[in-house]
């Protein structure tokens, strides 16, 4: 096949370059974008399409033990959502939790070609890199859980704050991983070993390490940040879901003080109101904050109505939502680094809290002063599948739409937020905005999110439409690393996509501390605990940067 | 003479043993590199002694078509050709090799419309179908070993089945909140015979044969205050005060943990026995931390399970017919499609079905071409049309095992080999079974390709 295409006649949105709806031509060769037109490349016509880089999805979770549990669980899932196999690509199923082949193609199939996915435990990071590989199409990383650790949290008590940079460097190396994850920090320990309590104040100090999730939350800001890893600190908050969780939220960004940190689906963590009672919205306390804060990124983590999977390595959170309906669960500790949860669920229009959630997240995006910062994510399939990302989309582009849509959901609730009173629309721009530009900026992909020159040839061309729902389900052609994945509607080729991972410094000397650790109190060796190269596919490391 | 053995001893630290599903990783292996044999296995339970100490290259052909030697490419040529020509194949085994290789089985099923099943039909099958009914707690093993204080084992016996699991991991270690290791734990057994397991338990309880499910049903309904009837000494052989001291046991525990066994998965009930012990473990949430967890048998049995689940969305019994994945055990598990004639090929990738399959099931094994992948001669490989001899995994080859908690382990092989891996051979018949499918529908000549074939853009 040529390895030079000329794309020619579209209206590109490239806002990382200042180009918004201009006709232009992209030239690629050999993967990346060119300034040029290459002798021999053949060209595809793009008059009445819109020409945007590839999508990144900066929190999602796609592959390794959790995933794949909750794959198990739900036959019923996948039974009424099939996924054809084509004479070039594997056949798999769908549903909320897709195998790993329907989910690399299900998200070139709506023009995105990066996703990270965002909670793995250094023991599953093998696992994860085997259903990595299994990932077609889009390049991939993940997020490494090391907010419960007790390795770390030791040498945090013990105030060996060195030693902890070098051993969290050491963390991200041995894995694989993209950057650190923090889930309900401090939480794990009440779970598993106090009858299933669960932390609830930021600044409720463990019995066991004196660490309160504060300490832990700044220790790992401070040292992501001197270690200039691409991505800072992933936080998911404590109290996920707790009326009365965006305190907890705004003490966690003021912990991060002036260094970068990016609060995950933030939706999750915008509640007003009492613990234990209904919750109201804080949707604008939160996003004043952020708006007011150039070092704060987040992803919204928007709730859609259907069917869904609580997936989180916030055990007792996923304990909290199994007691409403009592219904099939999942709880899988891993030794010395994390706990986790799995539920089936689905939120439905006519109940208070779930419309309160979806009206929140409409909210946060509505209120954003920078989409930068602020990005789009369902934190799938958490607050629903990336499948809706076309829906939300137009949610947020068309607002007559948005109101059809207020008038289906539960009254009450929407009274309580002021999503009736925001009348904007975002533009395609801001759409690049949010679902490639931004998250490629705040993860360092230098050569992703845009299409300047040198950049990885990732394109979606989607046909023009006045429903932006159908034009962001279907784009025409997909182009990934400069290879056509789909070409006018129909796959014509299959990619296996790379994995991103970053390799901080670090003084080899930390293993010799790690070690002991290891033969006390993990079921594995240490020398079989770090993942080895055969593991990487095809991969790059993504350079870091200094902020310190 | 012994000077020059001495030179060729290869010590492999950390290797791991891929016996059973205990996948211990810290073995020491003492390598007699010209005699390809392993004269040592520190740390090795006597299960595994025996597959290390046993293991030798074999003297067989690498490959034979109706017994007859044939180069390799010949081999994976006719098997690709017996497959893509079968109109109801089916791929069985996967648990005796790597996940590495079990990737490539299932592409080759997916590819050719047939139907992948593993060995975890005929063992924990039911297991993972309680799993879907009502979901699990479930830690991996270090959790036990850190803080576990109440243990019960059900339906199994490890002593003779995975002799390490007591000092690796359940009942002896010291862990962080278990520092005084044995002593700092209750051990109970629930089986229907004093098995060699019992010196270890603390408690012995014996169930009537195939009253499982009544005893833990009973359980449940003791652990949530309800009235349990007063015969179920009668019905189970266990006494109402033997109920009562275990449930108040089991609710003042601080991190509690069943392991069970295939006395509860394959004896009357199945996966309502699973599924009642499952459930148990979710009920005891509420008073304290519980987890369970199947003991589960062959080295890789899951990583099968995690590679067939990540690929199709199911853990076995997955059918490709239609162009896509279906699961129905009964349908499409291997003693079932084999008993009632639907099979019109088998790929047999590290297991034997016909030295322990039902009759009409192996009858119907010697009517179909039948390929094999094996480290040894075996019942099914002599009934084979094409024979593969592959290399041992573990012992000759690296690649990945899944051990019963989920966590995937790296081997170090001791020695080479031969024999070309399972993978090897898959990828082969992988690679040429979907050179064959795409000639079928016109798309490709049959020479070239293979899936990283990336078709060209149409010129507008």
């Amino acid at each position: 096949m040529s390895s030079s295409l000329r794309i020619v006649n579209g209206k590109v949105h490239d806002p990382a370059n200042g180009i918004d709806g201009e006709i232009r031509d992209i030239y690629i060769s050999d993967g990346r974008i060119v300034d040029a037109s290459p002798e021999d490349a053949v060209s595809i016509d793009a008059s009445g399409m819109v020409i945007m880089p590839g999508g990144v999805d900066i929190h999602c979770h796609i592959a390794g033990p959790k995933v794949n549990l909750a794959r198990k669980l739900q036959p019923e899932d996948h039974r009424r959502d099939p996924h054809p196999g084509t004479p070039y690509t594997r056949s798999g199923s769908g549903g909320t939790v897709p195998s790993t082949f329907a989910t690399g193609y299900r998200y070139s199939t709506l023009g995105y070609t990066t996703a990270m996915e965002a909670a793995v435990t250094p023991i599953g990071a093998r696992h994860t890199l085997e259903e990595l590989h299994d990932t077609p199409v889009i390049d991939k990383g993940f997020y490494v859980l090391l907010g419960n650790n007790i390795f770390l949290q030791n040498l945090l008590k013990e105030g060996r704050r060195d030693e902890f940079k070098q051993a969290v460097a050491w963390w991200v190396n041995s894995t694989k991983a993209f950057t650190t994850k923090l889930v309900n920090p401090g939480g794990d320990e009440p779970w598993k070993g106090k009858k299933n309590a669960n932390v609830e104040d930021i600044d409720e100090k463990s019995t066991e390490t004196g660490l309160s999730p504060r300490d832990i939350i700044q220790a790992f800001v401070e040292t992501v940040n001197e270690l200039g890893l691409p991505h800072p600190p992933h936080i998911h908050c404590n109290n996920l879901g707790h009326s009365g969780n965006y305190k907890t939220t705004l003490e966690t960004m003021k912990t991060a003080g002036d260094l970068r940190a990016h609060i995950a689906h933030i939706q999750f963590h915008s509640y007003g109101g009492e613990r234990g009672k209904n919750p109201t919205s804080a949707a604008r306390e939160i996003i004043e904050y952020v708006n007011s804060h150039p070092n704060i990124s987040c992803d919204v983590g928007q709730v859609m109505f259907g069917k869904s999977t609580i997936m989180t390595a916030d055990a007792p959170l996923a304990y909290l939502l199994r007691g409403f309906k009592k219904g099939k669960w999942v709880n899988a500790d891993t030794e010395c680094e994390s706990g986790c949860g799995i539920v089936p669920f689905s939120y439905q229009e006519h109940v208070f809290m779930h419309t309160l959630q979806w009206a929140i997240g409409l909210e946060l995006f509505l209120m954003s002063e920078d989409p930068w910062r602020v990005l789009l994510s369902t934190d799938h399939p958490n607050g629903g599948s990336f499948m809706s990302y076309p829906k939300l989309i137009r949610l947020l582009m068309d607002r007559e739409f948005r109101i059809e849509e207020m008038k289906k959901v539960n009254q009450k609730a929407l009274d309580k937020t002021s999503l009736r009173d925001l009348k904007r629309e975002y533009t395609l721009n801001e759409i690049a905005i949010i679902t490639r530009a931004g998250p490629a900026r705040v993860l360092s992909l230098r050569n992703k999110g845009h299409l300047g020159a040198g950049a990885d040839a990732d394109i979606t061309i989607y046909d023009e439409q006045e429903d932006k729902e159908a034009m962001f389900n279907a784009p025409r052609y997909v182009i990934k690393s400069g290879k056509s994945i789909i070409h006018n509607h129909e796959f014509v080729g299959d990619h296996i996509g790379k994995l991103l991972h970053s390799t901080p410094a670090f003084d080899t000397d930390i293993e010799q501390i790690v070690q002991p650790f290891f033969e006390d109190y993990y079921s594995i060796e240490f020398a079989n605990y770090a993942v080895s190269d055969q593991y990487l596919h095809d991969h790059e490391v993504i350079a870091g940067i200094k902020t310190l | 003479m012994s000077e020059t053995a001495k030179e060729n001893i290869k010590i492999v630290k950390h290797a791991t043993c891929t016996f059973c599903g205990c996948v211990c990783d810290d073995m020491e292996l003492t390598v007699d590199m010209d005699a390809h044999k392993i004269t040592k296995a520190k740390n090795a339970c006597v299960l595994g002694r025996a597959w290390f100490a046993e293991h030798v290259i074999e003297d067989r052909p690498a490959a034979m078509v109706d017994g007859k030697e044939v180069s390799i490419e010949e081999a994976v040529e006719e098997a690709a050709q017996t497959l893509v020509k079968a109109r109801f194949p089916i791929t069985y085994g996967l648990s005796d090799t790597t996940c590495e290789a079990q990737r490539q089985a299932v592409a080759i099923t997916d590819i050719i419309h047939g139907t992948v099943d593993t060995t975890t039909s005929v063992c924990h099958g039911p297991s993972g179908l309680a799993f879907q009914g009502v979901g699990e707690s479930t830690m991996t093993l270090g959790e036990v070993k850190n803080r576990a204080d109440f243990i019960i084992y059900w339906g199994g016996n490890p002593a003779e089945a995975h002799p390490r699991h007591f000092t690796r991991y359940s009942v002896t270690p010291k862990g962080m909140f278990t520092p005084n290791g044995k002593k700092d734990r209750t051990v109970v057994l629930v089986d229907v015979r004093k098995t060699s397991t019992a010196p270890v338990a603390d408690i012995v309880i014996r169930v009537k044969p195939g009253k499982d499910f009544e005893l833990l049903w009973a359980l449940r309904a003791l652990v949530k205050g309800k009235k349990v009837a007063d015969n179920i000494e009668a019905i189970t052989g266990v006494s109402m005060d033997t109920l009562t001291d275990l449930v108040e046991r089991m609710k003042n525990c601080r991190y509690g943990v069943f392991f069970f066994g295939m006395g509860l998965t394959m004896t009357r009930g199945r996966h309502f026995n699973s599924g009642a012990l499952l459930a148990l473990a979710t009920d005891l949430n509420e008073f304290t931390h519980f987890v369970a967890k199947p003991v589960r048998g062959h080295g890789n049995v899951t990583g099968a399970d995690n590679v067939v689940s990540w690929q199709t969305g199911y853990p076995f019994g997955v059918n490709f017919n239609l162009g896509y994945p279906r699961f129905n055990p009964g349908e499409f598990t291997t003693v079932d499609t084999l008993s009632r004639g639907d099979a019109d090929a088998a790929l047999i990738i590290a297991s034997d079905p016909a030295s322990n399959f039902p009759k009409a099931a192996i009858e119907h094994l010697h009517k179909i071409p039948v390929i094999t992948l094996d480290t040894k001669e075996t019942h099914t490989s002599k009934l084979a049309h094409v024979a593969f001899t592959t290399a041992t995994y573990g012992i000759n080859t690296g690649g990945t095992v899944y051990r019963m908690d989920d966590v995937p382990i790296t081997l170090r092989p001791a020695f080479d080999s031969p024999f070309p891996t399972d993978e090897e051979i898959l990828t082969a018949i992988r690679k040429r079974a979907h050179e064959l499918m795409l000639a079928k529908s016109g798309l490709g000549a049959a020479g070239g390709g293979g899936t990283q074939k990336v078709a060209a853009p149409r010129k507008e």
